[in-house]
């Protein structure tokens, strides 16, 4: 590194101001990016990592956030005091940026033609034919099929994989120096995005351009980077190349962070197990209407025909991809959603009776949702949410035999009784799937539908999530229904496996014979996607 | 539960009776310094408003007579009782006057007069001016002893001039802002009721409900309300509450849209789908999960119904379709005003009067909304 490097972060800090006070996100930072190459800023949620990459390209709510220190050195010139006008010859242009969610980064009302010759136009000056060929160019470079055909296409209408594809295409347009990537592939399933890491590594060295690459998956890291900064709030606490990290860690965060993958194994499949809930050609069709009188001319088969069964103290894992029909078909089984079929619980037909017929059951069919934001009221205090149930379920209950209950059921899901009058919003994600798990076990449930519990929340929590399920489940003799997208989660907690696409199954069976030996083309894609992020050849996966 | 409250209360860690959000609003509100000063001036004029028959009233506060202390705002006693003979006792009767001062003692209010009551001695033809624009001789002519006269006092003034039928202006408007507010504060809380009521069975429930309900408003809405009320009018005698019903049923419909956006809204949250897989009955998800999102929605919107009735109410009265005559009314006021250009405080008085109610609750109203937007930010 005897030149100067493209990128210098010299002592960066940014502040907001809230309600009068500073909170401090990034605290004097520094890093560099050479030419050519990516380095990777890693870190839970809340440690400031996006906040740092949006700050290079001066995109934060000013006047509300400030950088109280630092200087942002981009080829020599420092970008924190370059005014609006020069600022916007580099932004776009010599540096880029992709977001996040690609279905919110692309404008739903234009063309991808429009959208991609605007950022030609506007930089480059290039007039209507030229940048209609330059914009099937750049399709071409990111592997768009057919560009001539998807000119005319508005975001809607294509993928999430395919819309990163042109948000990156976009990005290109300019022939950046350096590519801001925010979290690129964390709203994709797993084959797509190991679609895309392959995509941007490939134009990054046929390119030379530059990337900081801002993730909370160390599996992409490994994969991607070169360097790594490691983050935790607002501070870099290590930073080396790749490997010399990922073999030679030296700050405990991460080591912890490290060690955070969900691990363990499930308890031993246990066929003899008394099944709790059965699932026989469960159907959720959803009819197409066309016409003046509303006939039905199709159906979207959400969930075509599967069969499932769930034992007492065994797990079953659930795994697809978005648009799978997985949370459909878990829905069903709790009757949350009408279905054809027949759904025993406890040796009970339970597919035909009516919501009021089926309170009572619900004591027993609990269910844990994926957004721990979303499934707690932020009106009620934690003791109001856990509450709820047994008010309805043990309408006997005296006010402090519930309150007992409350505070029991808070020890057992590791949170101190003592905050029970707090509400949702002063806890932080994984205590709030706790609050979710404690509502759901406080009436003593027998199956629990578990939908992707753990997506929402950072590696480290989900371990813990992981690891508390796994002792509930041990002690209570508990069913559990999981669906997830999350292989690992999966296979450190299912004890048999369905692996479902378009509504159907493709494979089935006991958990390690699926993660070791799988049969289907599909699940050999899913498994090498998730665990070692390789693409699969052409036409198994959907792209 | 008072026993149980006390025996779990050492761990259990002091909650403020309003949540943190609220708390914040509440700051919010206080924050907007013209919504803030206009509620307290709009209390305590509406709570002094409820006290009208001991501001302006043509009858004592207290009177005493022979010993007895009477109450003659709140008990009606017949004249006999003080030597006369009819069923109602005239205070404002001179005789009357001089027996009780002979034989006691009675506090009158700031204002001698009711909305009704007619003034005998006014000293030119009604409508009269205000009392402070004429010399004592003038103002007093009518009087059997002219400006010497015990009844020649500041209490029997007319501050804001006479009606054209010699009635006190100011006591009529004093009257007339309790009608109207106290018709238009049951008017939006009526509305609410009913249009929250059905705009949340709409969104919750949605599908068919939801369409036939809107099918069903779009055609009552579309029933011209004047026309209906002239109707009834003649059929029934014109009352407060009459008129009240009468407007009740068409103007809840403003409420339902805004609450069936937000019950819809809500009603795929996942705490409410979380709540429906514990076996929470429909109801308790309503009132307990959907309403408070729908509520701010609803504040933000009461403020405005509350002065869109208060006018509606007026202008009824201007047109003449409002409350029966006789009645202290600011709309019947305004028509007084537009007969009798020549007596310009009847205008002025009626204009001053309404726009004063209606920018406070505007102003309120403008602070209740800001103090609900999440993203308005005060500094």
């Amino acid at each position: 590194m005897s030149e100067a490097p493209l990128l210098s972060v010299r002592d960066l800090s940014v502040a907001f101001a809230q309600e009068g006070r500073q909170s401090t996100a990034v605290d004097h930072i520094s890093f560099d990016i050479a030419k050519g190459e990516t380095v990777a800023l890693v870190g839970e949620s809340g440690s400031g990592k996006s906040v740092s990459a949006l700050s290079v390209l001066k995109l934060l709510p000013y006047p509300a956030a400030s950088h109280p220190s630092g200087k942002i050195l981009f080829q020599g010139a420092d970008l924190l005091a370059t005014d609006e006008k020069a600022l916007r010859r580099v932004r776009g242009n010599k540096i880029t940026m992709i977001f996040q969610e690609p279905m919110t980064s692309l404008n739903p009302l234009h063309t991808i033609e429009q959208q991609i010759v605007e950022v030609l136009a506007l930089h480059q000056g290039l007039g209507d034919r030229q940048a209609r060929a330059r914009t099937l160019e750049l399709l071409n470079e990111v592997g768009i099929r057919e560009p001539e055909k998807r000119l005319d296409a508005y975001p809607h209408q294509l993928s999430g994989g395919q819309r990163q594809r042109v948000m990156i295409a976009m990005a290109l347009a300019n022939e950046p120096e350096l590519l801001i990537a925010d979290e690129p592939t964390t709203a994709l399933d797993v084959t797509v995005q190991a679609q895309i890491l392959e995509l941007l590594a490939e134009l990054k060295s046929r390119k030379g351009m530059s990337m900081l690459f801002i993730t909370h998956d160390l599996g992409i890291v490994r994969k991607i980077a070169d360097r790594v900064c490691v983050m935790t709030k607002g501070k870099i606490v290590e930073t080396g190349p790749t490997k010399d990290i990922f073999a030679n860690p030296q700050h405990t965060y991460t080591r912890h962070l490290l060690a955070a993958e969900p691990k363990g194994k499930p308890p031993a499949a246990n066929a003899a197990a008394k099944p709790v809930m059965t699932g026989q050609d469960i159907k959720v069709w959803f009819p197409i209407k066309k016409g003046f009188f509303r006939r039905t001319v199709d159906n979207v088969k959400a969930v075509d025909g599967i069969d499932v069964t769930v034992r007492a103290g065994q797990t079953l894992g659930v795994v697809g991809e978005s648009g799978s029909g997985k949370t459909t078909l878990g829905l069903a089984l709790a009757r949350m959603i009408s279905s054809t079929g027949t759904i025993r619980f406890n040796g009970r037909d339970i597919n035909e009776l009516s919501f009021n017929a089926m309170r009572p059951l619900r004591r027993e069919l609990q269910i844990v949702f994926q957004d721990p934001f979303g499934s707690l009221s932020p009106r009620m205090s934690v003791s109001e949410i856990i509450e709820e149930g047994l008010k309805i379920h043990e309408p006997k209950l005296s006010h402090d035999e519930r309150d007992k209950r409350i505070v029991d059921v808070l020890g057992e899901v590791g949170l101190d009784p003592a905050t029970r009058n707090r509400y949702p919003h002063e806890f932080s994600g994984g205590q709030r799937q706790r609050i979710a798990i404690a509502r759901a076990m406080v009436l003593n449930p027998r199956f629990v539908m578990l939908d992707e519990p753990t997506s929402a929340l950072d590696m480290s929590v989900q371990a813990q999530v992981v690891d508390l399920l796994r002792s509930l489940q041990a002690k209570h003799d508990l069913a559990y229904l999981f669906i997830s997208h999350d292989l690992k989660v999966i296979r450190a907690l299912a004890n048999d496996v369905i692996v479902m696409r378009n509504g159907r199954i493709v494979e089935t069976g006991p958990s390690e014979q699926i993660f070791e030996r799988p049969q289907t083309d599909y699940t050999k894609a899913l498994i090498s996607a998730a665990f070692r992020i390789e693409t699969a050849p052409v036409g198994t996966v959907s792209e | 539960m008072a026993g149980a409250a006390a025996q779990t209360a050492p761990d259990r860690i002091a909650r403020p009776w309003l949540s943190p959000l609220n708390q914040r609003r509440l700051q919010n509100f206080r924050a907007n310094r013209r919504g803030y000063w206009s509620l307290w001036i709009f209390l305590v004029l509406f709570v002094l408003s409820l006290f009208s028959e001991w501001i302006a009233n043509d009858k004592p506060v207290l009177v005493s007579y022979k010993g007895e202390i009477l109450f003659p705002v709140l008990v009606a006693y017949p004249e006999e009782k003080f030597g006369g003979f009819y069923a109602v006792t005239d205070y404002r009767d001179p005789v009357i006057q001089d027996e009780i001062n002979a034989h006691g003692w009675m506090i009158w209010p700031p204002v001698r007069y009711s909305y009704r009551t007619v003034n005998n001695a006014i000293p030119e033809a009604a409508p009269t001016k205000p009392s402070w624009l004429y010399d004592v001789k003038t103002r007093c002519n009518q009087y059997p002893q002219g400006a010497a006269d015990p009844n020649c006092a500041v209490g029997n003034w007319n501050w804001l001039g006479t009606d054209d039928q010699a009635r006190d202006v100011l006591a009529r408007v004093i009257y007339g802002f309790r009608v109207s507010v106290l018709f238009g504060l049951i008017l939006t809380a009526g509305s609410a009721l009913i249009g929250v009521t059905a705009g949340a069975l709409q969104g919750y429930f949605g599908g068919w409900t939801d369409l036939l309900f809107q099918r069903f408003i779009e055609i009552w809405s579309a029933i011209p309300v004047l026309y209906l009320l002239l109707i009834v009018a003649a059929i029934l005698p014109p009352g407060f509450f009459i008129l009240l019903g009468l407007m009740l049923l068409f103007s809840w419909v403003a409420l339902v849209g805004v609450v069936r956006a937000e019950f819809l809204r809500a009603r795929n949250f996942e705490y409410v789908n979380a709540a429906r897989a514990l076996g929470v009955p429909n109801g308790t998800i309503m009132f307990r999960h959907l309403l408070p999102n729908a509520m701010v929605a609803t504040l933000t919107f009461l403020p405005f119904l509350l002065s869109g009735s208060i006018s509606t109410l007026t202008s009824l009265d201007y047109l003449g379709f409002g409350l029966p005559p006789g009645s202290a009314s600011l709309g019947e006021l305004l028509k007084q005003a537009q007969r009798n250009l020549n007596a310009p405080w009847l205008g002025i008085s009626g204009f001053v009067v309404i726009s004063l109610m209606l920018s406070l609750l505007v102003f309120v109203g403008e602070a209740t909304r800001d103090a609900f937007d999440p993203r308005k930010t005060f500094r």
